[in-house]
């Protein structure tokens, strides 16, 4: 597993997050480096604050792109990072449509083919399950989707088991 | 260039407001021109004094046009009216017997680089829009404070030449609700009152200052008391009024709790003498909201605004003004011209928004909710009201803690809701509260 500590590589981006939050906590077992980021079209980020806390928590090691990533920017930093795992978080209901751009872009760069990558929020603008936006998203090459109402403890597992596979 | 009759924005609220009419304003655009026309009749026919809002898609706000088209081109519903990406024929369609003088349309759209969105507007016969260079630049983008400033500028100066047709444009400052929860209030105030001052210094007369209501009734009602002593101070020339929004944190879950907010909201309105109030539905929690459920908030608002006839006094001073002050003035030490010098306090941190990670943010402020849910300090950074905070000390932040803080609010509202109804039904039967169900409630719209 390649380790590429965020603070380090987080100056060169537009948003640095580093200060956001708290650096020195208890690190548990975890230690995935992992992306966590917003889509290019949206700009909530109390989200994306609390998925870094969490994973955090867990003891992995986060680069939180931020805000409004443009697609490229996105592709090319989870290039450079090589993340164990890319998280991304939408709420502002255009989730699916730019889940469903997006991917496709990631899935496409050679570094990125086989990342986990998984994206959750509120990704419809009519409510959760009124739509097939999670069996698109997945076949689109998502490897799981978290939709609002389902709750931390799914991510939480699914991050579980991947620390498992990964870290051995 | 041809105007369809369509008085200020700014007349509208005074007029009402000498009436005693508070003027509820929902949040409301789809992307549909048919549905958005309807949804604007609909508020128009509100049992209220109303104005209409073409709220603007993600797309639109972050200047991506291509992807507002290539959503159009493939019906997929935005949340929000794509303002550049229709043709103006349509807006102007949209607009057409439904704005005038006794129903104006504000554009509201979050955008940190608005000139093309207020050429659009100014083309579909508008001249009412909101945010600000810096309310609408570091809660809503990654865009370097020093590009959004300019281009405000000029939008503030494309705005003002409206003018010349003989009516008056208008401005109104997003700056009171900075991330929409957890920004203490004399921060609030002081970014409202210096973005009516920018407004100004860009050829624009008629403004409203906003504040989000936040955590605490007697707060909130001091910090619009703070609000309105300087704004008389600052803005003495200009026709200004205050807007309050209803709670624009994580919102209560249940219906009840979330009508109980917003009625709360519409008594702190009335409770400070503001003019105007944003409404929140009881979908707020959940996704964008039916017109239906737009048209019953304003209405809830307007009936709760109507039974409350107090005033209130003088309130407790717990420092928010001297707070607001002192920003204030710091920053307008900086320079004569309020864009540089909302720059340079970003920069030495003079001005610091809890939470923000927008890169232009000094992020070294933190803020926390005290044992009577009011909002404080916990840590300044470099702003310069030390004599005014007092000593701070800054826990550790925790995924749970700030959750807990971030939910307080409908942690109270949806308790409240679930006593109330405890309390009514018949011994041994369990009162339920589904959240809304989006299937139906979306069918409904009315399109
Ligand atoms: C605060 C807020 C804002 C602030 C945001 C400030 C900031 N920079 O963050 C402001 C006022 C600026 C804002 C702006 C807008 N907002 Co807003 N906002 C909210 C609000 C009130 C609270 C959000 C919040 O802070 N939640 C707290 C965090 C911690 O929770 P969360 O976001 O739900 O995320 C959790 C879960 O969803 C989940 N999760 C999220 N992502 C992921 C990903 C994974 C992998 C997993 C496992 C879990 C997960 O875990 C998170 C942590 O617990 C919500 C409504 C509500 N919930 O009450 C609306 C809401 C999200 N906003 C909404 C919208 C549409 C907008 C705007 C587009 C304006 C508009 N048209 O109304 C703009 C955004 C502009 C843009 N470019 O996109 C809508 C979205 C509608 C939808 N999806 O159907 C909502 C639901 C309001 C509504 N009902 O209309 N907003």
């Amino acid at each position: 597993m390649v380790c590429i500590r965020a603070t380090e590589a987080s100056t060169l981006l537009g948003m640095d997050h580093a200060a956001a939050v708290a650096a020195d906590r208890a690190v548990s077992a975890g230690d995935l480096s992992v992306v966590v980021t917003s889509v290019s079209s949206d700009s909530h980020t109390w989200n994306l604050v609390v998925l870094q806390l969490v994973l955090e928590e867990l003891g992995h090691r986060v680069h939180n792109l931020g805000a409004c990533v443009p697609d490229e920017l996105m592709v090319s930093e989870c290039a450079r990072l090589r993340p164990d795992l890319i998280v991304i978080s939408s709420v502002n209901g255009h989730g699916r449509h730019d889940g469903l751009r997006l991917i496709g872009k990631v899935r496409g760069h050679p570094e990125l083919a086989l990342t986990p990558v998984v994206i959750g929020g509120k990704l419809g603008i009519a409510g959760p399950g009124s739509d097939r936006s999670r069996a698109q998203l997945r076949s689109a090459g998502f490897d799981a989707v978290f939709e609002d109402g389902s709750g931390l403890t799914a991510f939480q597992s699914f991050v579980g088991q991947l620390t498992a596979s990964v870290v051995r | 260039m041809s105007h369809p009759t369509t008085g200020s924005f700014g007349d509208f609220v005074t007029r009402a407001q000498r009436a005693g009419r508070l003027v509820v304003q929902p949040r409301m655009g789809v992307s549909d021109p048919g549905a958005m026309r309807s949804g604007l009749l609909a508020t128009r026919d509100a049992a209220a004094t109303t104005v209409g809002t073409i709220t603007l898609d993600s797309y639109t706000r972050m200047g991506d046009n291509v992807n507002a088209h290539a959503a159009l081109a493939a019906g997929v519903e935005l949340n929000g009216f794509p303002i550049v990406a229709h043709d103006v024929a349509i807006t102007r369609a949209v607009l057409d017997g439904v704005v005038g003088a006794d129903f104006p349309v504000q554009i509201r759209h979050g955008s940190p680089l608005p000139e093309t969105i207020v050429g659009a507007l100014i083309k579909a016969g508008l001249h009412a829009t909101e945010g600000g260079p810096v309310s609408y630049c570091l809660p809503y983008s990654r865009v370097p404070l020093v590009d959004s400033i300019p281009n405000w500028a000029r939008s503030c100066d494309l705005l003002a030449e409206v003018r010349e047709t003989g009516v008056e444009p208008h401005v109104e400052s997003f700056g009171g609700c900075m991330m929409g929860q957890l920004c203490p209030p004399g921060l609030l105030v002081a970014l409202s009152v210096l973005e009516c001052m920018f407004f100004r210094q860009h050829g624009i007369r008629s403004v409203s200052l906003s504040y989000a209501q936040q955590t605490n009734p007697d707060q909130d009602t001091e910090a619009v008391q703070a609000l309105r002593q300087l704004a008389a101070h600052w803005l003495p020339d200009l026709d200004w009024h205050i807007v309050i929004y209803t709670y624009m944190g994580v919102y209560p879950r249940t219906p009840n709790g979330a009508t109980l907010l917003l009625e709360e909201a519409a008594r702190l309105a009335v409770r400070t003498g503001a003019a105007r109030l944003i409404v929140k539905t009881v979908a707020e929690g959940y996704r964008i909201p039916t017109f239906a459920e737009n048209i019953d908030a304003l209405e809830t608002a307007a009936a709760a605004a109507e039974r409350c006839t107090t005033i209130a006094g003088e309130v407790a001073d717990t420092g928010i003004h001297a707070e607001a002050t002192a920003l204030i003035e710091a920053v307008l030490d900086l320079s004569p011209d309020l864009g540089t010098a909302l720059a340079i306090a970003f920069r030495r941190g003079y001005l610091d928004v809890p939470y923000c990670l927008h890169p232009d943010n000094a992020s070294r402020a933190r803020s926390y909710l005290d044992s009577a849910g009011r909002l404080q300090w916990s840590s300044i950074g470099s702003m310069p009201i030390r004599d005014v905070v007092g000593h701070t000390g800054s826990g550790q932040l925790t995924a749970a803690g700030l959750l807990a803080s971030l939910s307080y609010v409908e942690r109270t509202f949806d308790n409240a809701s679930l006593e109330q109804e405890y309390r009514a039904a018949p011994a041994g039967e369990v009162p339920a509260t589904p959240p809304p169900r989006s299937d139906e409630l979306t069918k409904e719209q009315s399109r």
